[in-house]
Formats: C-alpha cells, sequence, structure tokens
C-alpha cells in the first residue's frame, strides 16, 4: 500500500479552472525514508516502515533510534553498525504499511509526495481532537431532554440506562459521558486536489480529522 | 508567509470595498459550454475578510419590493470585476438593518469625503 506520513497544515480554498471554490485540506507529506522493510522470514508480515520529520538535531533522537537508523558510525567497539543506503535524515517519526504483492522497496528509498496524482484518491488516518470528559450529547448525538412543559435540570441529561431488577445491571458498551477524542480516525476516499512536489505539499478535498500540525498518514483509498 | 495564502493567486484589480458602497459586480455565468457576463448592483452590506477566501454580500431590492442578496467570494475567478459606483456613510460594519427598511428609508447618505478607491 502506498503512503506518506505528513503533517496537516490547514484547511484553505481553491479554485478549479472553471472557477469553482473547492474547500482543500493542505497536508506537507513527505519527504519520507523508508527505514526497514519487514519480512515474513523475518518478521512473520511484510510491510515498509517509513520514517518522516527530521529532528532539529540528530542528538534529539535516543542512541537507539540513531542506531535504527543507521546514523551510528562503526568503530573498534562496535565493528558492524548497520548503516542504510543512502541519506536517511534523523526521522522523529515511524509509520508501518502493509506491502502489497506488486510493490517493491529498498532501505534507504525516499518517498515524496509525486507518489500521488491530481484526482486520485486516497484515505487519511489521524489523531482527532481531544474532547476531554464529554457528556452524551456531544458524544453519542444523544437528544438531550425536553426544554419545554415543565422541565428542570434535565436538558443535556441522558434518560434512562436500562431496565430495572432484571437484569439488574446496565448493560455492558452501554453508551455513557467518559472520554471523547484522541484516537485514530480515518477519512476515506479524498480527492487530491493539489500537488506541490517542489514544497513537499498535498491537497485534498474536505477536511481531515485532527488539529492543525498534527500527524497525518496518506494512503492510496481503501474504497474502489 | 503562510503556505495556505500561497495556493490561490489574490486578484489585484479589487477595489477596496467598504459597507455601503454601491458596487456592480460583473459575474461569469457558465451556461453549458456558453459563457455570458451577468451584473449584480447592489448595496455592499457586509465584508468578510479572510485572506484569499474574503467574500462580500451585495443587497438589492428586485421587483415587487423582493430583496435579494448575493454572496461574492472577492478572489473568484468568475467574477469578472468589480465597480464602485457610491460610497455611503455608514456607522456600522454589517448593515444588516437595511434589510427591515423598505424605499425612503433604505437610503444611505452619500459619503463626500472621497477614500481610497484602489488598492
Amino acid at each position: 500500500m502506498k503512503g506518506l506520513i505528513g503533517r496537516k497544515l490547514g484547511m484553505t480554498q481553491v479554485f478549479t479552472e472553471t472557477g469553482e471554490a473547492v474547500p482543500v485540506t493542505v497536508i506537507e507529506a513527505g519527504p519520507c525514508y523508508v527505514t526497514q522493510v519487514r519480512t515474513a522470514e523475518n518478521d512473520g508480515y511484510e510491510a515498509v516502515q517509513l520514517g518522516f520529520g527530521p529532528a532539529k538535531k540528530a542528538a534529539r533522537l535516543s542512541k537507539a533510534e540513531r542506531g535504527h537508523l543507521g546514523l551510528l558510525k562503526s568503530d573498534e567497539k562496535h565493528p558492524e553498525r548497520k548503516a542504510l543506503p543512502g541519506e536517511v535524515p534523523a526521522v522523529q517519526h515511524l509509520r508501518e504499511l502493509r506491502i502489497k504483492a506488486d510493490e517493491s522497496y529498498t532501505a534507504g528509498q525516499k518517498l515524496t509526495v509525486e507518489l500521488f496524482q491530481l484526482g486520485e484518491r486516497v484515505d487519511v488516518v489521524g489523531t482527532s481532537k481531544g474532547r476531554g470528559f464529554a457528556g452524551h450529547v456531544k458524544r453519542h448525538h444523544f437528544m438531550g431532554g425536553p426544554r419545554t412543559h415543565g422541565q428542570s435540570d434535565r436538558l443535556r441529561r441522558s434518560g434512562s440506562v436500562g431496565p430495572g431488577t432484571t437484569p439488574g445491571k446496565v448493560h455492558k458498551n452501554k453508551r455513557m459521558a467518559g472520554h471523547m477524542g484522541v484516537e485514530r480516525v480515518t477519512t476515506q476516499n479524498l480527492q487530491v486536489v493539489l500537488v506541490d512536489a517542489e514544497r513537499n505539499l498535498i491537497g485534498v478535498k474536505g477536511p481531515v480529522p485532527g488539529a492543525n500540525g498534527g500527524l497525518v498518514l496518506v494512503t492510496e483509498t481503501r474504497k474502489k | 508567509m503562510n503556505v495556505l495564502d500561497t495556493l490561490t493567486p489574490k486578484k489585484t484589480d479589487r477595489p477596496r470595498l467598504a459597507p455601503g458602497d454601491t458596487v456592480r459586480v460583473h459575474t461569469l455565468i457558465v451556461e453549458g459550454d456558453r459563457e455570458r457576463v451577468q451584473v449584480f448592483q447592489g448595496t455592499v452590506i457586509r465584508i468578510r475578510s479572510g485572506g484569499v477566501n474574503a467574500n462580500f454580500t451585495v443587497r438589492r431590492v428586485a421587483s415587487h419590493g423582493v430583496g435579494v442578496e448575493r454572496t461574492f467570494l472577492l478572489h473568484s475567478p468568475r467574477i469578472e470585476k468589480v465597480e464602485v459606483m457610491r460610497s455611503s456613510k455608514t456607522r456600522r460594519a454589517q448593515l444588516y438593518y437595511l434589510r427591515d427598511l423598505q424605499g425612503k428609508a433604505a437610503r444611505l447618505k452619500e459619503r463626500s469625503t472621497v477614500v481610497a478607491t484602489e488598492k
């Protein structure tokens, strides 16, 4: 599955050739580097590990991370340290994508937004904005209570949570108030309306989960 | 400059609009494979900034006293040109109160001092 790690920059609108305004989420995607190829023999599954987002200084990464990226030089004490072909910078974020049968990757390979073409459909995975401890109305779209006819104190209450003595408990997974947001959310089948190879930008039509500046994963779509 | 503002070219030929201006907006209308220009004349009752997303609303009173409002994207390529015919004295930024007024009451006083009409 082809894909890139990126950062959501925000939304704006662009005009098509016919002058229609299109809502666009702009994502700074790539360049991504293949940091490891997982194989069935070694790891039990086939995937490609991508790295994105160079750190300000390599020293900001732990030594283990630097070793994994092949940034530590071999010396007398450590004669056989790993090295990746090509120039892989000190990337901060790693993600894995399953490899499909007709794809092949090599470690050290560089991937850019040119992976995607205008008009193509993509899925975007992000981390949704945190809503904290949210009530039923916001979290599960409950109706809340009636506003008129002598009601008081039950504007945003949930109502009954179940029967009485039988079964004598509240069923598992009953939708209630609780923590909302900060979870992995995928938006499927978004149209690519902008590709800027120079600035590593990709624009998709419509919104994308997460706050501006959040890490997102842009992949080819599962929908056909 | 913010990357988001660089994606759409801004139209530099747009006049500096102010609420209360009487404007003629020349819009390109696409009918099948034909294009023609339609003019919408009225009073600017609202301006919303926002870089390339900026828009403004024009109100005109059509036949039988029916009010018609259209909102235009300032930098849309479908707007050929915007002409400012007249500027008025206004005391607020949004002239929604014009919706409740009719005829003579819905007039605005012309502004005598000339403000910059070109950016």
